[in-house]
């Protein structure tokens, strides 16, 4: 794709995501307006700024930064059913969540849950390290096995825990975007823009390697440093928005697939797109389940993967068939 | 380019034993031998792409370990046997990686867009550009790939069996552009399993056998009955035609 269609692509996608962050916070359980919202006009304006707007903003980073690991993790293991929690980040950040919700640190749970993700992938990572390359087969076979291992220890922690908070424990593990503060929000977008920016400027790097790595390396690519960037790029953006909304599945498998359906795999343009969208599509989910029970709320993780799981299917029906 | 004393296995099992040869610019050289007599292996180690061996393997004198990869990457361009994308590139993308090792900003450049031009002009394959790599025959994936490594304009062109899955108009008609490549100053050295059209298009026409070379030389001093007998164990008749030699087997 050229330079013009890949600009129009990615404004088209920005459009759209900003138009998702405006209308999103409109809908829950009280009707409010946008006009007297912004015209301060209470509770119109509470409701929208101080209780939907951190957390549509919350939704919109953590779609994003899902989606856009999504396609990293894609490309890097040379496989379009990879997710960003493939390496089992997600069950590290799960197991770290649970720990902490276990032994009653409360505030410390988001921490738990980054230390968590990034003990499964310096662990996964030195698995798959032969020699002078890393193995994506190995990587992928170490992902399976760190899961189920976390998943037997988080089973073990529930079942030793009380019952209070073993019902905690389950409605982390659902995935849901919480109410957060703005000074959070602010920290969060800090950390997760420059990661994201860093990893469009590097696009070039991604196509040659989706194409296989002695591909890239003879064209000049650095294979086994653009690696393990790639691989701690994508897994500091999901294991920092999993601390914050719990495992979300799926935003990072279907987002990147329906997009390279419609664009194409040049990342240049799928990255940002899928960024974009990731962050509209999660922020779209995220309204659905404050509404289609309202006043009560579905975890935003179960509406995903209610979408997700049939489009997951039908991909690995049509790979299957082909 | 230059090869000295290369010694490579796998794992303990050794490939090479003691490979030395000298390639020129402008040289045609085809790489024949038996199935795991270590072609594939000395193509890689060429390419830079099998770190791992004993010996010398440079480039203008300079060991290829030591090139910077985007340096060495404008001059040598490497074609594989197969080449499997499983994500919806087209080929003019997939020719246009080839101009990766040039790039100075995030997308191609007009100069860029028109050495890929060529390079699908030469290769044929200009009429499916815009299509999706995964959909073409394995010919024509071939030509795409093999479009990608011209768009590199490398000095040295290396080539594993570039012709394995072609018709025989592009058999012919890449084996002709190979040679008119070499013509023109480029070095290029293919692995091949075909000895006659090394011989009807190569200049030079190596033998491995065992992880040793076995002969060297002009294909139609190196095509002889004695030669094929001990390198692929077969027997088979040369007779010879216009100054070249020809296989007939069985």
């Amino acid at each position: 794709m050229d330079k013009p269609r890949a600009v129009a692509a990615i404004s088209a996608a920005a459009a759209i995501a900003l138009l998702a962050s405006v209308l999103a916070p409109l809908a829950g359980s009280s009707n409010i307006s946008l006009e007297a919202a912004f015209q301060g006009i209470s509770p119109h304006h509470e409701i929208f700024f101080q209780a939907r707007l951190p957390r549509v903003l919350l939704a919109l980073l953590t779609g994003g930064a899902l989606a856009a690991s999504g396609v990293l993790f894609q490309s890097l293991l040379r496989d379009a059913l990879a997710t960003p929690y493939t390496l089992g980040i997600s069950s590290g950040a799960s197991l770290g969540a649970v720990t902490a919700i276990c032994f009653g640190w409360a505030g410390g749970v988001w921490l738990a849950s980054f230390l968590g993700a990034v003990i499964v992938l310096v662990a996964v990572l030195a698995l798959a390290h032969e020699g002078r390359r890393m193995s994506p087969f190995t990587l992928l076979l170490g992902g399976v096995t760190i899961n189920s291992i976390c998943l037997a220890a988080i089973l073990f922690l529930q079942n030793i825990t009380t019952f209070g908070r073993s019902l905690a424990i389950v409605r982390w593990l659902m995935g849901s975007i919480d109410q957060v503060e703005y000074s959070v929000l602010a920290a969060l977008a800090a950390a997760i823009l420059p990661v994201t920016a860093y990893t469009f400027l590097r696009a070039r790097d991604w196509n040659l390697l989706a194409a296989g790595e002695e591909w890239a390396a003879s064209r000049g690519v650095p294979v086994r440093r653009a690696m393990l960037t790639g691989y701690l790029a994508g897994s500091f953006l999901t294991g920092l928005v999993t601390a914050f909304a719990g495992p979300i599945g799926f935003v990072g498998l279907i987002v990147p697939h329906a997009l390279r359906l419609a664009l194409g795999a040049d990342h240049r343009v799928l990255l940002p797109c899928s960024f974009l969208l990731g962050a509209a599509f999660l922020a779209l989910c995220d309204a659905v389940s404050r509404t289609l029970l309202a006043p009560g709320e579905i975890p935003v993780g179960v509406i995903t993967a209610l979408i997700g799981g049939p489009v997951f299917i039908c991909m690995l029906r049509r790979r299957a068939r082909s | 380019m230059k090869l000295r004393a290369i010694r490579a296995g796998y794992s303990g099992n050794p490939v090479l034993h003691g490979i030395t040869l000298d390639f020129a610019p402008g040289e045609f050289a085809a790489i024949a031998g038996p199935n795991g007599a270590g072609k594939s292996t000395l193509l890689s180690i060429l390419a830079g792409l099998f770190p791992r061996h004993e010996g010398e393997c440079s480039l203008d004198g300079r060991p290829v370990p030591e090139w910077p990869r985007g340096e060495f990457a404008r001059s040598v361009a490497f074609v594989p046997q197969s080449v499997r994308i499983d994500f919806p590139f087209t080929a003019r993308q997939v020719v246009l990686m080839g101009r990766a090792p040039f790039a100075d900003g995030l997308f191609e450049s007009e100069a860029d867009h028109e050495a890929a031009r060529r390079a699908m002009a030469l290769t044929d394959t200009l009429a499916f550009a815009a299509r999706d790599f995964r959909s073409l025959s394995g010919g024509e994936k071939q030509r795409v790939v093999l479009a990608s490594a011209l768009a590199q304009s490398p000095r040295v062109l290396l080539l594993d069996e570039p012709a394995t899955f072609l018709d025989l108009k592009h058999q012919v008609s890449i084996y002709t552009l190979l040679r008119h490549l070499a013509s023109s100053g480029i070095l290029v050295i293919a692995v091949t399993h075909d000895l006659n059209l090394a011989s009807a298009f190569a200049s030079r026409l190596i033998l491995l056998h065992q992880g040793r070379i076995a002969a060297d030389g002009p294909p139609v001093d190196v095509l002889t009955e004695a030669n094929i007998q001990a390198v692929f164990d077969t027997p088979a008749r040369v007779h010879r035609l216009e100054d070249r030699s020809w296989l007939v087997y069985g």
